[in-house]
């Protein structure tokens, strides 16, 4: 998968929490999820079950720390992918 | 009082003073694939059971909730100089307000495998009752023969407070002599579960129950869910007198209100202006000043809203470093009791102004920086403090919904 594929898979995820519009349509590597989409912080937990479903893949705890914006979003995506 | 690390006023006052946590690990969440394994359940015995309900009560009686909430009740009845007899007259100016966060959830569970299973006459005549949000007030109410408001209010971590506040206003308009107030809370995975799923609680301290707990501490690492019932005795002040009975403290005022999930409110997060707004309105209802205030039963459940909740407290009292009150956390020993929270906390909050003690915040010897920003770390006391004289304590309970109470108790000067 290409980095562009991964960040448009992404995006389709996080949009039904995405609170500002404006930072969703320049989503980009570097986007926070609390701070750039306005995601609640209770949702994320939502966006990495909706994560796992998509890629049918598990996130530990640990990984789900860390997961606070796209970059370290796709890492862990790639890392745990290239595990299965 | 019916906590995690102690059962009953006199081995409470002594947990709390000695630091004694009550969390510990139970392999069924470990079994079950929970993330925190850990949790904090009162350890009541068989023959414990037997000394508050018949029985027959207890034939197919399963709600933890519900039980912690009527031993709570029955003994905060008791220590008040009051008998418990099944056949006494109606007390009609008697009353009670006992929350609960969610209805008998076990009891519930049982009920719904019997009912799928097409044996819904297995269900006995006390489903109904015991999975009844009203259940812990409908219970007390029989045992002590309540006639006044009988009621169970709920308010998610709000619950305890909150029925502390409207049993002082019932007393205070003139509508009940006395009410028993309180919360009380279940336990097990099916109450704990969705908290786990949110990762709002802590999960790296499954190998160490007891340092799971840390409000304030720059490692806290979310909440731990927690259990049981506290009651109150409430009752107005001319009646007190005439029965002679003994007072631990005054209810000097209360308030509550909501943040409407605006500003840095949400379901799951309070607006700190409404947390503020609450703690002055509290404060101007007991018609004291912010600087009477000589402790603080705070809410923090070792989240990362500890330190925003601290930020509430200094701003609302305009009192932040050394002059700031001492503040501490219950849910250190007893984890986060949820719907008893409040009622337990305060019964914590009451014990500490009558003996003139402030029992040890423990596990935040390492004081979050965002926190020791804002207030001098000799505010948090990390040991007992005895013969520390108290005049006024404040507590505070926040729950999901955005909601806030918080309440004011004074010493009563004879």
């Amino acid at each position: 998968m290409t980095k562009e594929e991964l960040i448009d898979k992404l995006k389709g995820i996080v949009k039904p929490y995405v609170k500002n519009e404006e930072g969703f349509n320049n989503l980009n590597e570097n986007t926070d999820f609390l701070n750039d989409l306005k995601i609640n912080s209770a949702n994320l937990v939502d966006v990495i079950l909706d994560i796992e479903t998509e890629f049918d893949i598990i996130i530990d705890n640990v990984s789900m720390e860390k997961m606070l914006t796209v970059k370290a979003a796709m890492e862990i995506i790639n890392t745990k992918l290239a595990e299965k | 009082m019916a906590a995690p690390n102690a059962i009953g006023i006199s081995d409470f006052t002594n947990a709390i003073k000695k630091g004694i946590s009550g969390i510990r690990f139970y392999q069924e969440l470990k079994d079950l694939n929970f993330s925190c394994c850990i949790g904090g359940i009162p350890q009541v015995t068989e023959e414990q059971k037997l000394q508050y309900f018949t029985p027959l009560q207890l034939k197919n009686f399963n709600s933890p909730g519900i039980l912690y909430g009527c031993m709570a009740g029955m003994d905060a009845w008791k220590d008040a100089g009051l008998s418990i007899n099944e056949n006494s007259d109606t007390d009609w100016d008697s009353g009670t307000v006992f929350g609960t966060g969610s209805s008998s959830v076990e009891k519930l569970r049982e009920s719904f495998y019997k009912i799928d299973a097409g044996n819904v006459k297995q269900l006995g005549s006390t489903a109904v009752v015991q999975t009844m949000v009203s259940g812990v007030s409908a219970y007390l109410s029989g045992i002590l023969g309540l006639g006044n408001l009988v009621t169970s209010n709920s308010s998610a971590c709000c619950t305890g407070a909150e029925a502390i506040l409207m049993g002082f206003e019932r007393i205070q308009s003139g509508k009940a002599k006395r009410m028993l107030v309180g919360g009380c809370s279940d336990h097990g995975p099916y109450i704990w579960g969705g908290f786990d799923a949110m990762k709002v609680i802590s999960y790296k301290h499954n190998d160490d129950p007891e340092k799971a707990s840390r409000p304030m501490s720059a490692t806290a690492g979310g909440f731990v869910p927690g259990s049981g019932a506290g009651a109150l005795l409430l009752e107005s002040l001319d009646s007190a007198l005439d029965r002679a009975a003994k007072i631990y403290g005054e209810v000097s005022g209360a308030a509550i209100n909501a943040g409407g999930q605006r500003g840095s409110g949400s379901m799951t997060a309070p607006n700190n202006e409404a947390v503020q707004r609450c703690i002055k309105d509290a404060i101007e209802n007991a018609g004291i000043h912010p600087n009477e205030i000589d402790l603080i039963n705070g809410h923090l459940t070792a989240t990362i809203k500890d330190a925003a909740e601290i930020n509430n407290w200094a701003t609302a009292l305009n009192r932040k470093g050394k002059d700031f009150p001492y503040i501490h956390s219950l849910k250190a020993m007893t984890g986060h009791c949820l719907g008893a929270a409040g009622a337990i906390e305060s019964v914590a909050a009451i014990l500490c102004l009558d003996n003139d003690f402030i029992f040890p915040s423990i596990n935040c010897e390492d004081v979050h920086p965002d926190i020791a920003a804002i207030i001098s770390t000799e505010k948090i006391p990390q040991q007992l403090l005895e013969n520390n004289k108290l005049q006024v304590v404040a507590k505070a309970s926040f729950g999901f919904g955005d909601v806030n109470a918080c309440i004011i108790f004074k010493k009563y000067n004879r």
